[in-house]
């Protein structure tokens, strides 16, 4: 295939799910079935072509970079700067190909449980055009290979998360979740505005090969390293807004709300996915500072989201706590130098979480069918402890569920184990070139949880047996264009599909793909270089896969002992644990904290300046005008004889120019032409004497 | 400017000649009016009233038509003195010229403009 | 002399849109009142034309045809697609406007492509003489158009007054170009840059050139000979006041473009001071004025004024990039006020009375789809992006910094600040104001409907890739 060919298909990969919104949002409704089979084979057509993509790019094309650019734009001299062409594009490495790959895919199996789960929903049409608008931004996002379409597509796709969190929008709740993940996005993107802004101001172009040539030859934002750095930081900050990082964290459990193929779609698998692309993206500009704070954030956010996931009743919370913590393991990985670790982790994250979220999709259709069944709307069907026994009705459900939790949990045979273990063994690699022991000490600590609540998941939906019998007898297994999907994605977690070692993913065809990207930036600030990273992380695997294996094998067991076989009583250490616990339960209080600083801070200080408004300044203008007032008083005959003397001459003169100006404003023609001709004559004079 | 004097004196002789020509009956005719002298020639007719009244449109608009054809007309005779010389391109242009006018003539024809009720 | 075939495939644009013309009067002749087949026509034949002048318009090479009279290439082309635009949606809105004011007749398509025959001959004059004939032809339908509500006072005065001021700025064109011939002996428009440098000071030459840039003030309605255009705006048919402040000015500008090109103004460092004036005193006339109108129409009338300076500005930069952003300004132009004048023809009543900004308070409630139109095209004319607007502006004020003109653009960049305020006023009363009327909601035919989404796609898609018409305006000079 010629690189012609290869980028008009991935071209056409973009397009196609646009077109396909643009016929839904207004066509959709008119359509037989609302449409629903043309965004799904309109996805699946993209998916196809990706693969397509991904397969000729690895096979024909190694590690080259396939570029195609066209001038957006030419601003030919612009003052100051020169002649300045903003020049657009995408291009096609083998991460773009990979990511390709997986935006469609999941997408595409989302579209099809969407079938099912959104059966019979007001707004049916419409959900599916918005599904394929995220569609077409994120593989914008994905193929752009310049800061400003990237930013584009990284607003495009706030878009359409803000409509699918607020898709049930008449519930409060929803769309209310859906301000606040827009709003919280705001301030991170504000960040990667601005360093989007400093680079440009650079380099004069978006083209992110430009700049890293750029800053290759020595030039840096402003002089400086200090300034690379913070531009390095300032795209970060993007990332921790999309990805749901510490302390941006907070929207991400709320826009809960949307429906769950969403959750499973856009806040699972590829759109907060986004930030870790976007770090991979820039790495090669990143400093070793700038990657510290990256490896340091990732790590406090992977901590303060297990730990909060371990006390959620809500599935989908748990699963959203769940999703913030790998995300905080990835942009880990990436700050750590683990480059193809972290992004192998995005891909193989995307497959089993994305079945994780159809699995409580599945348990939560299932569940909301039987309590209508029985006319109950007190009872919330997505709180674990309402669960239990789902084993014997859900089979399909049940089985793919635990496959996904082996993933997550990193247990051998799966393809979280191997992606997993290759983070962790960067991190004992990292901690052991750097001196910073507390990231690994994190990352296997935060396994070791992970294990746990994810069972504590399985053991409370599935096992055991269910409250109430009569709505028991009414749980069904979803149907098949639902289980389907949920098959999938389970056989794609296991680990042949990314390596034939079971134990060493160093040999897998993603990480060998994916090569960390040589970094531009000076020596001095660099962080390791690759091969001294890769040389100390080679011996620490077998360690890492020891500790990980065990960490998560604890974790399971202490899952079983205290759900299971009920040996230590959940609430009873809780109740122990009194502040601590309700610490974690509220979720470290962050939202409180934030409501109590940023929010009231806000209208306290707007109460203030009003305060000030009210008093201070009319208390000004009042004394003003109490001084006035005898001023006035004094004045007062001036004013009447001298001033309005004045005055009226003014009124009289404008009122003559008025009406000298009005004879031209009649709507006469020959006037017209009176004005005309004297300015001709007034111009002729000028003309003369210039 | 010496050579602008003939000019002037030709404008002057101009002036003068018209002033003279449009006064002279007045200065040296005899002057005896009586009603039927001062009444409207109308060729031996009896005028019976005012000649200031209004006329229907229809004049307007046929005298209208008749200016324009007959501008366009003017333009043939340059053309037809010209012809042998201006050959093929004379020939196709004129073609030209008279369908375009043959198509309002067409339409004023068909809308009516022609027909006096 | 010999005419080749070749003469006439260069003007086969205006080939169509002349024998369309006849065309409709014809059948308007022989079928009287099936104004539905001519108004498709009409549409048809423009279409043609636009297709016909875009397929030539890349890569072509400049030349004449018709012995030096008629120019092809590039420019005359792109013109003739934005005139056949400006002419096309005019035919779309119209259709549904003229039922509604009772002034179904079919003259009023042949009339109208009467003038766009007329644009075509201006864009592609090689000579001062064919220009005027196409600035006649124009002229002359645009009279009858602006009084083609023959029952209506006001449409008469505008067509009056149009007539009797357009045949004084006639008077100003022809005696400047009487002049121009007078000092040089030729009429040939590709002599004038090099007489520009050699007789920069013969009198009757600089006087003649001035009264050919009255003439075509006029046209543009540029201060101070805008006098006539809120009268004429206002008073006229509204879909025809869009295509006059479209068309009419676009085929103006071209004129600016040609005979005042960046050569010939080099050498006249004098005549562009005063053409620096009259732009910096348009945008500051058009925009003061315009913001205290409560009539929609007559607010566009004075806004026009102001385009008028901004594109003024483009012409006196005298260098490639002012050109080339005076004809992506008057492309953009032209869709969004059609657009603007096209939301208003639909928003009349039929009595003849304009909208006021009142009434136009709420109407996203009655109207969503009018309303978001509406704000395209307001949001545009304003100059923000990603719509068209925006980077029409930007060319042509980059352009007069690049020619020394960096007061000039400082003027028409507070004027566009001043201008939001009675743009962004109607988007305001749209949007977040509650109107009289609650329950009419507004019907919107579906050939106007058409006309307004394909001015709104194309102020977007210009915004979004404006280089799809920069690389052809590339090509013009």
């Amino acid at each position: 295939m010629t690189p012609d060919t290869l980028l008009t298909l991935a071209v056409a990969t973009l397009l196609l799910p646009l077109c396909g919104f643009v016929l839904m949002i207004f066509f959709g409704k008119r359509l037989p079935r609302q449409g629903d089979w043309l965004s799904t084979s309109v996805i699946a057509v993209s998916l196809g072509m990706a693969v397509v993509i991904l397969a000729a790019k690895i096979g024909s094309y190694g590690g080259e970079t396939l570029t195609l650019n066209f001038t957006w734009v030419d601003l030919h001299n612009v003052p100051l700067i020169g002649p300045l062409p903003i020049i657009l594009g995408v291009a096609v490495d083998n991460l773009t190909a990979v990511m390709l790959v997986v935006v469609t895919l999941i997408s595409t199996l989302v579209h099809l449980f969407s079938i099912g789960y959104m059966h019979g929903d007001i707004r049916y049409s419409r959900y599916f055009a918005y599904l394929g608008f995220f569609s077409f931004s994120m593989l914008m996002i994905v193929l752009a290979n310049n800061l400003f379409l990237l930013y584009v597509g990284w607003e495009l796709v706030g878009i359409s998360s803000y409509l699918l969190i607020g898709h049930w929008y008449e519930k409060k709740s929803a769309s209310n979740a859906a301000i606040k993940a827009f709003l919280v996005n705001r301030v991170g993107d504000f960040g990667f505005f601005l360093g989007i802004a400093m680079l440009f101001m650079t380099f004069h172009t978006f083209g992110l090969r430009e700049i890293f040539e750029g800053i290759g030859a020595g030039r840096l934002p402003f002089e400086s390293n200090w300034w690379l750095t913070a531009a390095g930081v300032l795209l970060f900050c993007g990332a921790v807004g999309k990805s749901a990082q510490f302390p941006l964290h907070v929207w991400l459990p709320d826009a809960m709300e949307g429906p769950t193929p969403v959750s499973a779609l856009i806040h699972a698998a590829t759109m907060v996915a986004a930030g870790v692309y976007l770090v991979a993206r820039i790495f090669p500009l990143m400093t070793a500072d700038a990657l510290l704070v990256v490896a340091y954030i990732g790590a406090i956010t992977a901590f303060i989201s297990a730990t909060i996931a371990i006390t959620q009743n809500d599935i989908k919370k748990v699963l959203a706590y769940s999703t913030i913590s790998q995300l905080g393991y990835m942009i880990m990985g990436l700050g750590v130098g683990a480059y193809s670790a972290g992004f192998f982790h995005l891909v193989t994250h995307a497959m089993f979480k994305a079945g994780l979220f159809l699995g409580s999709g599945s348990i939560i259709h299932a569940m909301h069918n039987a309590l209508h069944h029985e006319n109950d709307h007190a009872t919330d069907a997505q709180d674990l402890r309402n669960m239990g026994g789902l084993r014997k009705a859900m089979p399909v459900t049940f089985w793919t569920f635990v496959v996904y939790t082996l993933a997550i949990c990193g247990v051998p045979l799966t393809s979280g184990f191997l992606s997993k273990d290759e983070i962790l063994a960067g991190t004992l690699a990292f901690g052991g070139m750097s001196g910073h022991v507390i990231i690994p000490v994190i990352g296997f600590l935060v396994a070791g949880l992970t294990a746990f609540y994810m069972f504590r998941v399985v053991i409370l939906a599935f096992l055991g047996d269910h409250k109430d019998a009569a709505r028991f007898s009414h749980l069904r297994e979803s149907p098949m264009v639902m289980t389907i999907p949920l098959v999938v994605l389970a056989i794609l977690s296991v680990f042949v599909f990314y390596s034939f070692n079971p134990f060493d993913a160093s040999d897998s065809w993603i990480v060998r793909a994916v090569g960390r990207p040589d970094s531009v930036v000076p020596p001095s600030m660099a962080a390791p270089s690759t091969e001294a990273f890769e040389e100390a992380a080679h011996g620490l695997h077998g360690t890492a896969m020891l500790l990980s294996l065990s960490v998560a094998g604890i974790g399971v067991l202490f899952a079983f002992v205290t759900y299971y076989w009920r040996k230590i009583n959940a609430d009873a250490v809780a109740s122990a644990l009194g502040p601590a616990y309700r610490f974690l339960l509220n979720k470290w209080y962050f939202d409180e904290i934030y409501q109590a600083v940023i929010v009231n801070g806000t209208l306290a200080l707007s109460r203030i300046l009003r305060w000030f408004d009210g008093n201070i300044v009319d208390g000004l203008v009042n004394g003003t005008g109490w001084v006035t007032r005898g001023i006035s008083s004094v004045s007062g005959m001036f004013d009447t004889y001298v001033v309005d003397g004045i005055v009226n001459l003014t009124g009289y003169l404008s009122g003559v120019g008025g009406l000298a100006l009005r004879k031209f404003q009649t709507g006469r023609v020959q006037s017209y032409v009176i004005f005309a001709v004297l300015s001709v004559m007034v111009f002729y004079f000028v003309f003369r004497l210039i | 400017m010496e050579q602008y004097i003939p000019i002037v004196i030709m404008i002057g002789v101009g002036a003068a000649a018209g002033i003279v020509f449009t006064n002279i009956n007045r200065w040296i005719g005899p002057k005896r009016p009586s009603e039927e002298k001062l009444s409207t020639y109308e060729s031996g007719m009896e005028p019976v009233r005012s000649a200031r009244e209004r006329f229907s449109v229809k004049f307007y608009l046929v005298a209208m038509l008749f200016i324009v054809f007959d501008v366009e007309i003017v333009f043939m005779y340059p053309w037809a003195v010209l012809f042998r010389q201006l050959g093929m391109f004379g020939f196709v242009e004129m073609v030209v010229f008279i369908a375009i006018l043959l198509v309002g003539y067409i339409y004023i024809l068909k809308k009516g403009a022609l027909q006096w009720h | 002399m010999i005419m080749t075939p070749q003469d006439y495939i260069a003007a086969l644009p205006l080939g169509i849109v002349a024998v369309t013309a006849f065309l409709v009067l014809l059948i308007e002749a022989f079928r009287d009142g099936s104004v539905r087949v001519t108004s498709w026509l009409t549409a048809l034949g423009l279409a043609a034309a636009f297709f016909v002048a875009m397929t030539r318009v890349f890569g072509a090479a400049p030349g004449t045809a018709f012995f030096g009279m008629y120019a092809t290439g590039a420019f005359p082309d792109l013109m003739t697609a934005v005139f056949c635009v400006s002419g096309i949606l005019t035919v779309l809105l119209s259709s549904a406007y003229l039922g509604k004011e009772h002034l179904v007749q079919g003259e009023y398509y042949a009339v109208l492509l009467s003038a766009v025959a007329g644009m075509i001959m201006m864009a592609a004059a090689a000579d001062l003489v064919f220009f005027f004939l196409g600035l006649e032809l124009m002229s002359i339908a645009f009279y009858i158009l602006a009084g083609f509500a023959r029952g209506r006072l006001m449409s008469n005065e505008a067509g009056l007054k149009y007539f009797l001021l357009g045949a004084f700025s006639t008077g100003f064109l022809l005696y400047g170009i009487a002049l121009v011939y007078g000092a040089t002996g030729r009429t040939a428009i590709s002599a004038i840059p090099s007489h520009s440098l050699a007789l920069a000071h013969s009198p009757v030459f600089v006087v003649g050139l001035a009264l050919v840039l009255v003439g075509l003030l006029f046209k543009v309605a540029a201060f101070p000979f805008h006098m006539w255009a809120p009268d004429v705006y206002e008073g006229a048919p509204t879909t025809v006041s869009g295509f006059m402040a479209t068309g009419g000015k676009a085929a103006a500008f071209s004129g600016f473009l040609l005979i005042f090109s960046p050569l010939a103004l080099n050498a006249l460092p004098t005549l562009s001071d005063v053409i620096s004036l009259i732009a910096a005193a348009s945008m500051i006339l058009g925009n003061i004025v315009a913001v205290s109108q409560t009539s929609i129409k007559r607010m566009l009338a004075y806004s026009s004024i102001a385009h008028a300076g901004y594109i003024l500005a483009g012409v006196v930069a005298g260098n490639r990039m002012g050109a080339e952003g005076v004809i992506f300004y008057l492309a953009a132009y032209t869709l969004m006020n059609i657009g603007a004048f096209g939301v208003v023809s639909i928003l009349e009543s039929g009595d003849g009375t304009g909208v006021t900004y009142d009434e136009c308070a709420g109407l996203s409630r009655r109207a969503p789809v009018l309303s978001g139109l509406m704000a395209v095209f307001m949001f545009s004319l304003t100059g923000i992006p990603p719509f068209a607007g925006f980077f029409g502006k930007y060319y042509v004020f980059a352009g007069a910094i690049g020619g020394g003109y960096t007061w000039l653009a400082i003027i028409g960049v507070l004027m566009s600040v001043v201008s939001a305020s009675y743009y962004l006023r109607l988007v305001v009363l749209m949007y977040f104001k509650e109107g009289t009327e609650r329950n009419s909601s507004v019907s919107v035919p579906a050939a106007s409907l058409a006309a307004l989404v394909i001015a709104a796609i194309g102020l977007l898609g210009l915004g979004l890739f404006p280089s799809l018409l920069l690389q052809l305006t590339a090509w013009c000079f």
